[in-house]
């Protein structure tokens, strides 16, 4: 199933960052987007997961059929690593994390605690929740902060993998994953405008002046 | 659901989690109150049922900011609002987890506590049923109040101040329900009001507290 | 027409400048007759003596603490539902107001409860229930205070002022069945007057209208200040957009 969003505006803090924002996105394919800090990627995909209404605009995809990933892991320390992916990969109503761990390379650190891996063995156990969520559409928030070379290569494999068996994911990310057959979606032009040069009316506040 | 009361309850009794902490304090306003008011047995038979609840309604209270915070500070919460459970049954599992981990430990140690506060031999039963079904409203008022607060930083504070006006209702009818079975009055008036209560919060809170959650998050 | 028209901030604000222009002058008629015939152009009690006339303040405050209350559970309903600003905002006037007749209402009750009853506070249900009522306003005014998102911090208390009403009427209930008071029933209800002395009825009578109107002077004052504050806010915000 397509992706498809169609004139979508969001908000952050009471105030529109994007507006008129439009790309479908098919089963297979994968979509970076860049832009400046600030431009309102990560605002766009929590809107895009469900978690904020939008301003204006439509999306074809429920938010069910997206798995989100944030700039936080949502990891316990106090869980190992087995622990923390059961749990999540039973709220996904999935269970099984073998696959996950060994895709993720994290089978030796199975029943190591959360607290005691580094930045980017969490980061890896972060994404290995997307494998076990069982979700067509990735989202996917600076995915690579603290992953090494290698990780980053594993996981734009990971990502290939994904999008060769029908999946299709949704990139916010500054640097280059390897991954040459994404297309490229600069939010540079859909920044917000005022309401008085043509930007989106009524977006909140509008109706005080 | 199971699977996420399940984790709570495991991060609860791990290290950090502060399972027992709650308890620990109910002992420590326990033993303080006597320090306090004196030595003397029959006053402290007389304000035994009011202390206990009193104290019990304040060891909650105590935990209650962890219940969301943890989650959100970490993005778990995100998560499980992404995730295919309703939001509503997220917040029930978390206040039965609250319960289990600092309501329950409290219903069971209560009668120890009454013995160091002379309550009467007939207010014993009482006072651990009147806990076992009154504290599980404890836990779900104050998700509720752990989910208007979950972004705020300092919300520990506010969170007394919105919850605790919340407890009066259940607060006057257990302790009137361990104060009259204490002395062998009928208790059947307080005991089904208050358990009343825990229905009615049980059943229609986890709609608002999920409504708070997901204005939070956005 | 209907009335949702003035959920409008802009429309809101010309309408409410002209109703001002004209309560505030009858709100300072009413509150300067009813007290001053209340204090001084009323025969002392029989059994009182004069510190009865303390009921032309006592009354119309107490009445307001409860009612302002009222007010702002449907102002919060009204934006939960349709998403007026103007009805947010104006649950977010009351509340300050509501809490000040709520105190005073509990001081003037102190007032007149000491050469009464002979002591200043009793945990008698009625006053009980005023005490938690303050708290309620204390816990909504904080949250209020607490939120930095206006939408947010809307939403928020609304949800809280209804969960609050349900267990502020709880409360009611539970201190009522926890002690019986010394507090005289309702000096006043609908239609009847068999409780108040006819020499007392009238500035009674008069001194609530004045505070009925002081309360819906400062609400409209303070809504009118919140919404001049978002227009900053909006301002500043497109300002920043541009």
């Amino acid at each position: 199933m397509d992706l498809t969003v169609t004139d979508l505006a969001v908000a952050r803090g009471g105030l529109p960052v994007l507006e008129g924002v439009s790309f479908t996105l098919s089963p297979g394919r994968a979509l970076v987007l860049r832009g400046p800090n600030g431009i309102g990627k990560t605002t766009l995909l929590r809107t895009l997961a469900g978690l904020q209404p939008p301003l204006a605009g439509q999306m074809s995809l429920p938010p069910e059929a997206i798995a989100y990933a944030s700039h936080s892991d949502g990891l316990k320390a106090t869980l190992t690593v087995t622990e923390n992916l059961t749990f999540w990969a039973r709220v996904f109503g999935t269970g099984e994390i073998g696959a996950a761990l060994e895709t993720m390379n994290l089978t030796q650190l199975a029943d190591r605690h959360a607290q005691n891996l580094s930045a980017g063995q969490k980061r890896r156990l972060g994404l290995a929740r997307l494998l076990v969520a069982g979700r067509p559409v990735w989202m996917l928030d600076e995915p690579t902060v603290s992953l090494d070379v290698d990780s980053v290569a594993l996981f734009a494999g990971v990502i290939r993998r994904h999008l060769a068996q029908g999946g299709s994911a949704l990139i916010a990310t500054h640097i280059d994953l390897g991954l040459p057959e994404a297309e490229v979606l600069d939010l540079g032009p859909f920044k917000a405008r005022a309401p008085g040069q043509g930007g989106l009316q009524g977006a909140f506040d509008e109706a005080f002046l | 659901m199971i699977a996420l009361l399940a984790r709570d309850l495991k991060l609860a009794l791990r290290a950090g989690g502060g399972f027992g902490l709650g308890l620990a304090f109910f002992l420590i306003v326990i033993v303080l109150v006597p320090l306090g008011v004196g030595p003397e047995g029959a006053l402290l038979s007389r304000i035994a049922p009011g202390i206990l609840w009193v104290a019990a309604l304040l060891a909650c209270l105590l935990s209650l900011d962890r219940i969301f915070a943890l989650d959100y500070e970490d993005g778990s919460l995100d998560l499980l609002a992404t995730a295919p459970i309703p939001l509503e049954g997220v917040v029930t599992m978390k206040a039965l987890a609250h319960w289990l981990t600092t309501g329950l430990p409290l219903v069971l140690a209560s009668p120890v506590l009454g013995l160091l506060m002379n309550l009467p031999a007939a207010g014993y039963g009482w006072l651990v049923l009147s806990l076992a079904l009154g504290t599980p409203a404890l836990s779900v008022i104050g998700t509720f109040g752990a989910a208007l607060t979950v972004g705020l930083k300092r919300g520990g504070l506010l969170l007394s101040l919105l919850v605790l006006p919340l407890y009066v209702p259940t607060l006057i009818f257990g302790a009137e329900v361990v104060k009259r079975g204490a002395v062998g009055q009928a208790v059947e008036t307080p005991l089904l009001l208050m358990a009343g209560i825990t229905a009615g919060a049980a059943a229609l809170l986890p709609f608002a507290s999920a409504g708070a959650l997901r204005i939070n998050l956005r | 027409m209907s009335i949702w028209k003035y959920a409008n901030p802009v429309l809101f604000m010309k309408t409410s400048g002209g109703i001002l222009r004209v309560l505030v002058p009858v709100t300072a008629v009413l509150m300067v007759t009813g007290l001053m015939w209340g204090f001084f152009f009323t025969p002392p009690e029989m059994k009182q003596g004069s510190t009865v006339k303390i009921i032309f303040l006592h009354v119309p405050t107490a009445m307001l603490g409860i009612n302002a209350w009222l007010m702002m559970l449907v102002a919060s309903l009204i934006w939960l539902i349709r998403r007026h600003h103007v009805s947010a905002l104006a649950a977010k006037a009351a509340a300050p107001v509501g809490a000040t007749m709520t105190l005073a209402a509990l001081i003037t009750g102190a007032i007149w409860g000491e050469p009464m009853w002979g002591t200043w506070w009793a945990w008698d249900p009625r006053l009980t229930s005023f005490l938690i009522l303050f708290l309620f306003y204390l816990g909504y005014m904080a949250l209020w205070e607490a939120i930095d998102d206006p939408d947010t911090a809307a939403d928020l208390t609304s949800v809280l002022c209804l969960v609050g009403s349900v267990f502020a009427i709880l409360s009611r209930y539970a201190v009522n069945f926890w002690n019986q008071g010394l507090h005289q029933g309702p000096s006043l209800t609908i239609a009847q007057k068999q409780h108040v002395a006819d020499a007392y009825w009238y500035p009674l009578m008069i001194s609530i209208g004045g505070f009925l109107c002081f309360f819906v002077v400062m609400v409209l004052l303070r809504t009118r200040t919140e919404i001049r504050a978002r227009r900053l806010k909006a301002l500043l915000a497109r300002e920043r957009m541009a």
